[in-house]
């Protein structure tokens, strides 16, 4: 018991006497708030560990300058998990072709900067347009059914869609992609570079406005009926939640995050695959969120961050293998790790919380 | 005499060969303190599953304040002033019960819908969410996970969260089933403080609760009304004591 608690009833407490204030201090705020409101204000605020995250990420590059693609990836794959937590975490719907939307978003962001313009915001706001229209038109696919249902219907769209892409050479360039797209400077000032700079930074202010709006739109009355449809469908539909207009919305909204994935993919790399349709993409991002939980909106980011960092590690050591590697950790983690890793965290957020420096992040653990 | 505030016509909802409602009409007139009786397997939760749009009935109607809704969907009657509570539990486990209030009153005043709009943008509605769990005896758990309140508390939150949707007509549906004693009082009282204008239907196997609470009485058997009247005379009826009781000797 280092730091000072000063309102904790210490019997014994280790301060000299002139140090403890002789009368309890005023309440601390004058205006009358009801704690209810209050509960409600703790709940949306800004924790501190928010923060540090975000400046972490910012001052990332300048400390370590020569990782910067793999920081670009790890933003673009963090938007992406974001946007599979949106139908997972938040409305409790399972997918396992979630790169459906991703793809989509690459194709329409390069084959726009090559036929069209080659401005990076206009192609992003493309991109997610084209994503959320696919996103509405299969949301009504994954309105009924079990989570097994669910998991061949969207493994199903996402088949469909990459056969469609490997087909249509035309307008895809097949199996040899869209090559040679040359993007603009972002806002007209900043050109892409070779080390990638310009790439993490593009990726990571996308990433963080994005982020802003999934809280602002996870914290809203929206937000919660979500939250009501994951719990329970049978109770939300007894309070007045339209279950299936909710599902609607918020499939498609996830589509545009994930289709702004895409283009954010296609425009730094400069360059679409089929390989941005690949099942593995959908299968990746399923362990992306099991590492870092679902229904806080940071789960992606941070198993994210993880995933990429473990996956480079260990393709940097063991290049013929690191498939196996990557196997054998999502066996261990689904088989157990996952809850000491968790259990850990929360032993840890207890602790800083117990300092009063920090609810940390707050928010749903799985 | 105004006109009730719900009615079934000839309603009928056929399992297979199964007839779990025989043709039921049923008024609740406004403001009453109404229970539906009868033994297990009578078809009670079915019919109520109908009114609340779970189930589709197979014939007949349903009237809510003189609108047929009989094809409508539940959250479209919740809207229309019917709601109900859980004979097991449905609640948002993960949601504390502040958050779940608060679920209840934005549907009600139409923000589900709205996506950049704050929780507390409506400070009224977060008192009267505040209010409503001290009502329903819930203000010293507001802020704690639904899945880990006492059996006792999620009982009352399922009460406090239909009424929360403002409704003229509530569903119970066995509200104290398995409550504990210690925490079966406070129930009981909730019940009895429901305002008035709040038209009452009780779902329930506890004579007790229903003699104390009910001014009118109808029993179900085998999907069937055999009697409808004041609590006395259901009482004293004796094929409500035969068919009733009978069926009820055999359960625990």
């Amino acid at each position: 018991m280092t730091a000072g608690t000063p309102s904790a009833p210490l019997p014994a407490s280790p301060l000299p006497p002139e140090i403890v204030p002789a009368a309890p201090p005023p309440a601390p705020l004058a205006r009358d708030v009801a704690p209810a409101e209050q509960a409600v204000r703790r709940a949306r605020r800004w924790k501190p560990a928010e923060f540090l995250f975000w400046t972490v990420a910012l001052v990332a590059p300048l400390v370590l300058p020569r990782s910067m693609l793999l920081m670009n990836e790890i933003a673009i794959l963090a938007l992406f998990a974001l946007s599979l937590d949106l139908i997972l975490g938040y409305a409790g719907i399972v997918s396992l072709g979630h790169a459906a939307f991703l793809g989509v978003g690459a194709y329409a962001a390069g084959l726009f900067a090559l036929n069209v313009n080659a401005d990076p915001l206009a192609g992003l706001l493309v991109a997610m347009l084209t994503a959320s229209a696919l996103g509405f038109l299969s949301s009504f696919l994954v309105l009924r059914g079990t989570d097994l249902t669910r998991l061949m219907v969207t493994l199903g769209v996402a088949l469909l869609v990459f056969e469609a892409a490997n087909s249509w050479r035309s307008l895809t360039g097949g199996a040899d992609g869209l090559q040679g797209i040359a993007m603009d400077p972002v806002l007209g000032l900043f050109d892409f570079d070779l080390k990638g700079r310009t790439a993490y930074l593009y990726s990571l202010a996308v990433l963080f406005l994005l982020f802003l709006a999934a809280r602002r739109m996870m914290g809203s009355p929206f937000g919660l009926s979500l939250r009501a449809i994951r719990d329970n469908r049978l109770r939300a539909s007894a309070s007045g939640v339209g279950v299936n207009g909710r599902l609607v919305v918020v499939y498609t909204l996830a589509a545009a995050y994930a289709g702004a994935a895409g283009a954010l993919l296609a425009q730094t790399t400069q360059f679409v695959s089929l390989d941005v349709l690949e099942f593995h993409r959908s299968a990746d991002l399923m362990l992306v969120l099991i590492i870092g939980g679902t229904g806080w909106l940071y789960g992606g980011l941070i198993g994210a961050v993880l995933f990429e960092l473990f996956q480079d590690a260990v393709a940097a050591a063991t290049p013929q293998y690191w498939q196996f590697w990557v196997g054998l950790l999502l066996v261990v983690f689904v088989s157990g790790g996952r809850e000491a890793v968790h259990k850990a965290g929360a032993a840890l957020r207890r602790k800083i919380a117990g300092l009063k420096i920090a609810g940390l992040f707050g928010g749903r653990r799985p | 005499m105004s006109a009730p505030v719900l009615e079934t016509l000839d309603l009928v909802k056929r399992f297979g060969g199964l007839l779990a409602t025989n043709s039921v009409s049923f008024t609740l007139e406004r403001g009453a303190r109404h229970a539906l009786i009868g033994p297990n397997g009578a078809g009670k939760t079915t019919f109520v599953n109908q009114l609340t749009g779970v189930l589709k009935p197979s014939g007949g109607a349903i009237r809510l304040e003189g609108r047929d809704v009989t094809h409508s969907r539940p959250e479209a009657r919740v809207r229309l002033g019917m709601s109900r509570t859980f004979q097991i539990n449905q609640l948002f486990r993960t949601m504390t019960p502040l958050e779940m209030l608060l679920l209840v009153l934005g549907e009600r005043e139409g923000r589900g819908l709205h996506l950049w709009s704050r929780l507390d943008a409506r400070a009224d509605l977060v008192r009267e969410a505040a209010a409503i769990a001290e009502r329903f005896r819930l203000d010293d758990v507001i802020g704690e996970t639904i899945a880990t309140l006492s059996y006792g508390k999620q009982r009352q939150l399922e009460i406090a969260a239909a009424f929360a949707a403002r409704p003229k007509v509530l569903l119970l549906d066995e509200p104290a089933a398995g409550v504990p004693e210690a925490e079966r009082q406070d129930l009981l009282n909730i019940v009895s403080e429901l305002p008035a204008e709040v038209s009452v239907l009780l779902i329930e196997h506890d004579m007790d609760l229903v003699f104390r609470f009910a001014t009118r009485i109808t029993v179900l058997v085998n999907g069937t009304v055999i009697a409808e009247g004041e609590p006395a005379a259901i009482a004293a009826d004796p094929t409500v004591r035969a068919a009733y009781l009978g069926g009820e000797s055999g359960d625990a």
